[in-house]
């Protein structure tokens, strides 16, 4: 059925048509309104899930580990200082294989304290072993919480997923949105099933200690899972485009097809670019949606033909003085051989609006490096001129 | 190269139980032994120090508990000993997760046994040393506490961080010798008293809290038992001596832990609904300085510094057992 929804409401309605047993979470902005939608669908009897309103992110996630290793289907949801405070047992979720889905809504990190969206908060926690997922819209923030599940749960995977949708803009916002059935759901995304869980007719230890004989295996086989995710989200997103006749892949190309130019970005900006590469020639969009693992062939393949890459990033790496996909896009472009400049474009940061003429400006240094003029490397969009 | 691959992140646990405590005379002792557990659900061979009473409190509680129990513990000493991969010393289902958190891993799995339709049959007991309980995991055991879930928490009480060789805690006592508060020109030790956590565990309004000692097994094993019966949350802090970490002999656990007792250095005593009650009143009261002499890590006081516990001590005892005996 097609509503008009908040993409706080559509990751709800998600978690509703996902049958979750288990949600631990604690309120921050611009995540609040998901956990007061899912508090109000418990409270209505509509989602018959245990609802555990604890004191802080760090026991939201713990409390998700414990529910995960029981057998529970499990969710979560936080934003920015939240997810940060959750660092630490993320890791651990991660490499004890538990499949605990949680949507972050994108938001700036302090300081200065911002209630903001952009990216770094997610960005921050890239090698925590967890998938991750950018969405664009509220119709691909609701399939992608469907998909999470079917992703983690795959025993060849074992991982958690976190899905990303930018604060405000897509949490806030409202957008006509499909919600899928509750029976067709079920039939794509079976009962969580796991293969040994903590229960006393069958005891097993979890959370073992790894000694310098054993920890190195255990990376390794996270490592070897990371890799069968990449396969598993095509596979998964296939089926679910066949089921509900939409898909995302893994990355979404916009524009021309034999560009010079190719931007990438990650999440909802991508709709601004769009607009601007409308009015366009030579230029070519490439919408990265799975950021971790990262499909670095599907990307190479994606940069084809291009001279110039400029990535549009709303985040930094502070100490490298460019967005922290840039520097993995040029890796990249070593290891498949593309001979083209990349370039970093830092936007967005705290919620500072990305106007079309940024994306405009941005594809005006592209072109100027593509001609083989001197650019900067990396250039902040929209930043407040300062007086030299 | 080949990957060494399909390593389980997980441990099974055998189930090859001994019969023990049978040789015990008191009867009291044995009619609870009919009602606990005659398996060893703490396999032996975990590699906690000879005359560890931490692991006897683990042993015991478990001897209490039974095999319906989903156990969640914290980084620490006990994790250690017990769980080397690929070896495990539970015979239960156990959980490690971090060293603040027990009490949330706890929240979780409860809420997934409810979930899941199994709560009724299947008991959750966090365990926590003093560090992960009294300091770091003290957030998470409020809110586990404070939101009502049906849980026993045991906080095995020795009295510092010893995993990471001997810290103070907010539990260790006056005048204690730690790495991190060792005497010197300038110090006596530890200058802060023990943080009073069961008081503030029964602060959350909670049916049931309860102090214990591991050289009283049997008021011990009650208590634990009582807890798990209780619905609702239940704090249990059971002091339990450190061989190296206190400095004493390992053949000295028990006589440390019962001088404790006696001398009124620890009192053990229940709260249920809000009704406090002593369980044990010792027929003597022996001067803190017995205590003291036998650990290592008090060696250094002073008899100023004594007197000062002594005092503290006695006050106390007038609260709690009025003007009693004397020594």
């Amino acid at each position: 059925m097609r509503e008009m929804l908040h993409g706080s409401k559509a990751v709800a309605k998600a978690v509703k048509l996902c049958d979750v047993d288990v949600v631990a979470a604690y309120p921050i902005t611009p995540q609040t309104p998901i956990v007061e939608y899912i508090a109000q669908m418990v409270a209505d009897g509509e989602l018959r899930a245990e609802y555990i309103m604890v004191e802080s992110e760090h026991t939201a996630m713990s409390a998700c580990i414990g529910a995960s290793a029981t057998g529970a289907r499990t969710f979560t949801a936080t934003s920015s200082q939240g997810l940060a405070y959750m660092h630490e047992v993320l890791w651990i979720a991660s490499g004890m294989r538990l499949p605990i889905v949680m949507v972050n809504a994108n938001r700036a990190l302090s300081a200065p304290i911002n209630i903001w969206n952009d990216q770094s908060d997610s960005m921050a926690e890239r090698d925590s072993g967890w998938v991750q997922i950018y969405v664009e819209t509220n119709q691909e923030a609701l399939d992608s919480v469907i998909q999470a599940y079917r992703i983690a749960e795959d025993r060849e995977v074992l991982l958690p997923v976190m899905v990303c949708m930018d604060g405000f803009v897509l949490t806030h916002t409202m957008e006509p949105v499909d919600v899928p059935p509750k029976e067709e759901v079920d039939r794509f995304l079976p009962p969580f099933e796991p293969e040994v869980k903590l229960d006393p007719e069958e005891p097993v230890t979890m959370g073992a200690l790894g000694e310098p004989q054993w920890y190195m295996e255990f990376r390794k086989q996270q490592d070897v899972a990371m890799e069968r995710a990449l396969h598993k989200v095509k596979e998964v997103d296939a089926e679910f485009s066949r089921v509900f006749g939409r898909g995302y892949g893994v990355l979404e190309e916009y524009g021309d097809d034999d560009a010079e130019v190719v931007l990438l970005t990650l999440g909802s900006l991508a709709g601004t670019i769009k607009d601007v590469v409308d009015g366009q020639e030579n230029v070519r969009l490439v919408r990265l949606r799975l950021f971790r693992p990262l499909p670095e062939e599907d990307i190479a393949e994606a940069l084809r033909g291009a001279s110039v890459v400029g990535v549009l990033e709303k985040d930094i790496a502070l100490g490298l003085g460019e967005g922290a996909l840039c520097t993995e896009v040029k890796k990249l472009c070593y290891d498949y051989g593309i001979d083209a400049r990349v370039l970093s474009f830092v936007c967005g940061l705290g919620g500072r609006d990305v106007r079309m003429e940024d994306v405009e400006h941005a594809i005006q240094v592209c072109r100027q490096a593509a001609r083989g003029e001197k650019v900067n490397r990396t250039t902040w969009l929209g930043l407040r001129e300062v007086a030299p | 190269m080949k990957v060494v691959a399909d390593i389980p992140s997980y441990v099974k646990c055998r189930h090859t139980c001994e019969a023990s405590l049978s040789a015990s005379r008191c009867f009291r002792f044995r009619q609870l032994l009919k009602e606990v557990s005659d398996e060893e659900l703490f396999a032996s061979g975990h590699r906690a120090c000879s005359g560890c009473a931490c692991a006897l409190a683990i042993r015991l509680a478990l001897k209490a508990a039974g095999r319906n129990v989903i156990v969640t513990q914290p980084t620490g000493c006990m994790e250690v000993v017990s769980t080397p991969y690929p070896e495990t010393a539970w015979r239960v289902p156990w959980i490690h997760v971090a060293f603040e958190n027990s009490a949330a891993v706890a929240s979780g799995v409860e809420a997934a046994l409810k979930a899941l339709g199994k709560k009724d049959r299947v008991k959750v007991l966090a365990f926590g040393g003093d560090g992960g309980t009294v300091d770091i995991g003290f957030q998470a055991l409020s809110g586990a506490l404070e939101r009502g879930h049906d849980f026993v928490y045991i906080c095995y009480d020795n009295e510092a961080y010893m995993n990471t060789g001997i810290q103070r805690s907010g539990s260790t006592p006056y005048g204690a010798a730690t790495t991190t508060s060792p005497p010197g020109r300038e110090s006596f030790g530890n200058r802060t008293f023990k943080k009073d956590m069961p008081r503030i565990a029964a602060a959350h309004g909670i049916p049931y809290v309860a102090t214990a000692s591991v050289a009283f097994p049997l008021d011990y094993m009650e208590k634990v038992k009582k807890a798990l019966s209780i619905r609702g949350p239940a704090y249990i802090h059971v002091h339990a001596s450190c061989t190296p970490g206190w400095g004493i002999r390992e053949e000295k656990s028990i006589e440390v832990l019962r001088l404790a007792v006696d001398s009124g250095m620890w009192i053990l005593y229940e709260v249920e609904h809000g009704r406090e009650r002593v369980t044990y009143k010792p027929a003597m009261k022996r001067p803190v300085e017995e205590y003291l002499r036998l650990q290592k890590r008090f060696k250094h006081l002073t008899d100023e510094h004594i007197a000062v516990l002594q005092q503290y001590v006695d006050e106390r005892w007038k609260e709690v057992f009025g003007e009693g005996p004397s020594p």
